[in-house]
């Protein structure tokens, strides 16, 4: 068994790289996936703190490429789902502390114990982007439907093709079906529309991310949330199973889906 | 020897380095060698490579430039004489000539009296950062996105959408044309005139854009005209 390694990326900052790769990674987890998230994001991490481990840091990705611990050491299991590992990354250092041959080197040695190795891509098109980049199998490039960040993914595409790492496929996080409705946010079909490459899936806006963020609980673990199925439905793609979009018009509210079952049955 | 078939020369802002003729690879382990060899000369330099006519993709000089960075140089710009290596360099964000900050007279100067026969034709999205730059025609064969620029001596046909910035006859040819099938350019250039693209209305549809008593003009594309 070997793992295959994704790398999620934006260019842009903000759009929710790290709230994929750890909802990504728990909802594979969650399916029976053995599954480490890496934190690339070295001076700025935060995955950690997504995933609500920060107090468990002893060693992180800096101490193992620089060989002060075992890089078993620097897993950090989660706390809700077996089989889910953390390699944080190291918060007194900087981008430079790592080299792309060191990602590749990493990831290798963890490609036989694991099913997959998601990779956290710092913002920017730099040195850490480069790192994050290097071991990938695969490369998702999530983006907002908001015209600078479909940009910024527009350059990322290239940069990544121009690397030879394939088409990247693409995630759209934090779409409102309301604003596209009222013709006040880009829609799915206008992003996809410029970017040309595959869609994985789409995140819509929830209230529940953010505090599910903040309390460091992944959303991907609460079935009621559409947010949530979002991101299983995301794992389920990667894992090769044909999951239509979700309908993202019917809201997320109880009262909602309970109105539009009443509705259909007239 | 191996150090005497790498040319070192100190420049402005950096080194230059010029591989003599032989295998690819070969020239490469030797500059890295020379460069493992010479390490404190080299730590924290910025080098110019010269590959003379080399075709290079993307991933030789991506490979390049991340073992130099591990030994921590980096590397500016690579000078080709190579349209594959200069676009591949382009690719990678490398500078591909040797000072951009003085902006020196094109060394092949566009050349507006063309033949009319030469031309360069991408069968690709062109992404934003993308830069093409010929002195022929240029054809594209797919999407040009916001952000992507296109630069000829001649005219520029699109087979797609234009949205990125597109300047034909950019040497002075006042007769050159853009066509795309949907003309939404973030701007448009013919010869020195500089037009920005008005909002669509409607159904996009092919157009073509020419210079009419020295203004850009947009007009919808017959067959036959």
């Amino acid at each position: 068994m070997s793992a295959k390694v994704i790398t999620i990326t934006s260019g842009k900052g903000g759009v929710g790289k790290t709230t994929a790769t750890a909802n990504i990674g728990a909802a594979l987890a969650t399916m029976g996936q053995r599954v480490a998230c890496i934190d690339a994001d070295i001076g700025l991490r935060n995955l950690d703190v997504v995933l609500g481990l920060e107090n468990r840091i002893v060693y992180d990705l800096v101490d193992a490429v620089e060989g002060r611990c075992r890089l078993s050491q620097a897993m950090i299991k989660d706390k809700h789902i077996p089989d889910l590992y953390l390699i944080p990354s190291a918060q007194t250092r900087d981008k430079t502390a790592v080299s792309p041959s060191d990602m590749i080197r990493i990831c290798d040695e963890l490609r036989p114990d694991l099913d997959w190795v998601i990779v956290d891509s710092p913002a920017g098109i730099e040195r850490g982007f480069k790192n994050a980049i290097a071991p990938a199998d695969e490369v998702i490039v999530i983006t907002n439907p908001e015209v600078s960040a479909v940009r910024d993914a527009d350059r990322i595409i290239g940069i990544v093709e121009a690397e030879e790492k394939g088409t990247p496929k693409l995630l759209i996080n934090r779409l409102n079906p309301e604003m596209v409705k009222q013709n006040n946010m880009l829609s799915a079909d206008d992003v996809v529309d410029l970017l040309a490459i595959h869609l994985l899936g789409i995140v819509p806006e929830d209230k529940a991310v953010l505090i599910s963020t903040n309390q460091g609980t992944p959303i991907a673990l609460d079935n009621k949330s559409l947010a949530g199925q979002a991101y299983q439905n995301i794992a389920r793609r990667l894992m090769g199973e044909e999951i239509p979009l979700l309908d993202l018009d019917k809201g997320s509210g109880f009262f909602n889906r309970i109105s539009s079952v009443f509705g259909s049955g007239d | 020897m191996q150090a005497q078939e790498i040319e070192i020369k100190g420049i402005k802002n950096g080194i230059l380095i010029e591989l003599k003729d032989g295998e690819w690879e070969d020239q490469k382990d030797a500059l890295l060698s020379h460069i493992d060899d010479n390490l404190a000369f080299f730590k924290s330099a910025r080098i110019v490579l010269d590959v003379g006519d080399r075709s290079l993709k993307s991933p030789d000089l991506s490979g390049l430039r991340n073992t130099l960075s591990d030994r921590d140089v980096k590397l500016k710009a690579v000078l080709s004489t190579s349209l594959v290596t200069e676009r591949a360099s382009q690719d990678l964000g490398l500078e591909i000539k040797l000072d951009e900050s003085s902006p020196e007279p094109e060394k092949s100067p566009i050349n507006s009296m063309l033949d009319g026969d030469e031309a360069i034709f991408l069968h690709r999205t062109l992404r934003s950062g993308h830069k093409v730059k010929y002195q022929g025609h240029i054809v594209v064969l797919g999407d040009v996105n916001p952000g992507a620029e296109l630069i000829a001596g001649g005219n520029i046909i699109i087979w797609g959408r234009l949205r990125g910035v597109a300047h034909a006859g950019a040497g002075g040819d006042t007769s050159a044309v853009v066509c795309s099938l949907d003309l939404s350019p973030t701007q448009l250039r013919i010869s020195d005139k500089i037009s920005v693209s008005p909002p669509r209305k409607g159904k996009p549809h092919p157009e073509i854009a020419f210079l009419e008593d020295g203004q850009v003009t947009a007009r919808d594309w017959a067959a036959g005209k």
